[in-house]
């Protein structure tokens, strides 16, 4: 399909890279400098990985594979991304 | 709150089922018991994963529908007629079978039964299921926050939850909730067939100015078409939260 | 690898067709993308071959049916594992578009209208392996699966058949692609079951 999901679907597979929640952390994108939650991020996943772009100019901000024992992260499209660490 | 605040990354865990319940001909709840659980939040889901005796796997995601909080995990699952994931969920799981999850995920489309604003719920057929668990942590919680629903459903069959979404209709406090008929509605009752509109959308005491935080979900034609009716009748496109299934509804 | 799921079988995978390893076979077509689909007017459609001295050449919509253009059937592979077994398309050849470049590269970088890039050797690009197809099964190529028109390149994994193809640069250094640099095989054979970096 060549809609796209929301954020949320990011987390399961960030999940397993990151330790706190991905889809709630601010992302500044690196194109257009508009700041979104991730959760907020176009996410294309009918695709050999997962490629999240930006809500207002579309350009990519995260791109992650995927395979067994490996993954690979690309953020070059988010300049500066602020997590909530949760119990603080 | 009941919110996983364990650091650390997920991890594939195994799960048991304890029971399985018909919600409608082609939905089931599965009742999971989940070892070391570590509870979640209203809105989370988790990831499911298959394995064959080849090794071919797959996994897809699926809303928790139960509140958050101690005891077991339900999922409710909507069997797609050319699936390949949720028929085997709906009609070849039994209790004591085992199932590979991974969970709680997702931090951003999840209510907070700390919050007291109101919030406006829009459930296309399937996408039902993590606004019950939104819902039901609002009666588990106590909560006194203004709740009101629109689900969409094809005809009477199809809704999620019935029974329970009447008795919360007439008893709980501050809730409220319209259906939105598609294709056919309740026998003996003139209803009005269609899809969502920006009429059934807006009730007294639920408009833009109330300003409701919103959350949308179900599938990807039905999520855009409510996002964007409530955007054009005045609400915050910020204070709306989407929760795509992809075309098929999950 | 996870438990096995009792009773669990998935789609059909096994069959009598020989396919490369790791792949099963589909008789739909799965659209793939990154991205929402680029909408193309052929009116305003462009595609250029540009060598490592700067040399460009150019073709609009008119110009590239105007040149010769062959049916051919080939065997799809997607590293997303799916394989889909004769499919017929109309294009053009590299052989022919590749014909006036002067160029002693071994690089290619190909780019897409909508951003999208893939790399691979010349070589590979040559002697009837690869096409610039603008029909899929006798009718014009749908936008979701590339229209215009796209690269096709069966030997390799489809993800090296570039959909809205709109410019192959030659280039004397290799340059990884979109997949390529995020741990896909740069060469990326099927049959060799060359899926990521390190294959």
């Amino acid at each position: 399909m060549t809609t796209h999901l929301d954020g949320n679907v990011l987390a399961g597979t960030l999940g397993e890279l990151f330790a706190v929640d991905i889809t709630s952390a601010m992302g500044q994108c690196a194109s257009c400098g508009t700041s979104e939650a991730m959760g907020e991020a176009l996410v294309y996943t009918d695709a050999p990985g997962m490629v999240a772009r930006c809500r207002t100019c579309e350009e990519v901000v995260l791109r992650v594979n995927r395979t067994a024992g490996r993954a690979w992260l690309d953020m070059r499209g988010i300049s500066c991304l602020e997590l909530r660490i949760p119990g603080e | 709150m009941a919110r996983a605040a364990v650091l650390g990354r997920l991890t594939w865990q195994v799960g048991t089922v304890a029971e399985i319940l018909e919600e409608t001909a082609t939905a089931r709840t599965i009742v999971l018991d989940v070892p070391g659980w570590p509870g979640h939040a209203a809105g989370q889901h988790v990831d499911v994963r298959l394995t064959a005796v080849d090794g071919y796997s797959t996994q897809r995601s699926y809303s928790i529908a139960s509140a958050p909080g101690p005891g077991r995990l339900e999922l409710t699952v909507q069997r797609l007629e050319d699936g390949e994931v949720s028929p085997y969920l709906t009609d070849t799981l039994r209790p004591g079978y085992p199932l590979e999850l991974r969970g709680p995920i997702g931090g951003w489309f999840v209510w907070d039964p700390a919050e007291p604003g109101p919030v406006l719920l829009v459930a296309g057929g399937s996408g039902m299921v993590p606004l019950m668990s939104m819902i039901r942590a609002r009666a588990a919680a106590g909560s006194e926050a203004p709740f009101r629903l629109v689900y969409s459903v094809r005809s009477p069959e199809t809704v999620l939850y019935a029974a329970e979404l009447e008795r919360l209709s007439k008893t709980a406090h501050g809730f409220e909730m319209s259906y939105v008929y598609t294709r056919s509605g309740p026998p003996g009752v003139k209803v009005r067939i269609g899809r969502l509109t920006p009429v059934v959308l807006s009730a007294p005491g639920w408009t833009s100015k109330t300003a409701p935080a919103v959350f949308i979900c179900g599938p990807t034609g039905f999520v855009e078409a409510a996002a964007s009716l409530l955007v054009r009748a005045g609400h915050d496109q910020d204070a709306i939260k989407t929760e795509r299934f992809g075309p098929s509804g999950g | 690898m996870g438990i096995v799921s009792p009773g669990f079988r998935g789609r059909p995978r096994s069959g009598r067709e020989k396919l490369p390893p790791g792949q099963y076979l589909v008789t739909d077509f799965p659209v793939l993308s990154a991205g929402p689909t680029p909408r193309v007017d052929t009116s305003s459609w462009k595609f250029s071959i540009t060598t490592e001295a700067g040399q460009a050449h150019s073709w609009d919509w008119a110009e590239f049916r105007a040149l010769p253009s062959e049916e051919f059937q080939v065997d799809l592979h997607c590293v997303t594992k799916w394989s889909k077994l004769r499919t017929a398309w109309r294009g053009v050849s590299l052989d022919t578009l590749l014909a006036q470049a002067q160029t002693s590269a071994e690089y290619a970088l190909a780019h897409c209208y909508g951003g999208y890039t893939t790399n691979l050797p010349v070589a590979d690009l040559l002697d009837g392996q690869a096409w610039v197809a603008f029909e899929y099964d006798g009718r014009p190529l749908a936008a979701e699966h590339g229209g215009p028109a796209r690269l096709l390149v069966p030997h390799l994994y489809l993800w090296k058949s570039a959909k809205w193809v709109r410019r192959i640069d030659l280039r004397a250094k290799d340059e990884p692609g979109f997949w390529e640099s995020l741990g896909y095989h740069n060469y990326g054979d099927p049959w060799r079951e060359q899926r990521y970096w390190g294959d």
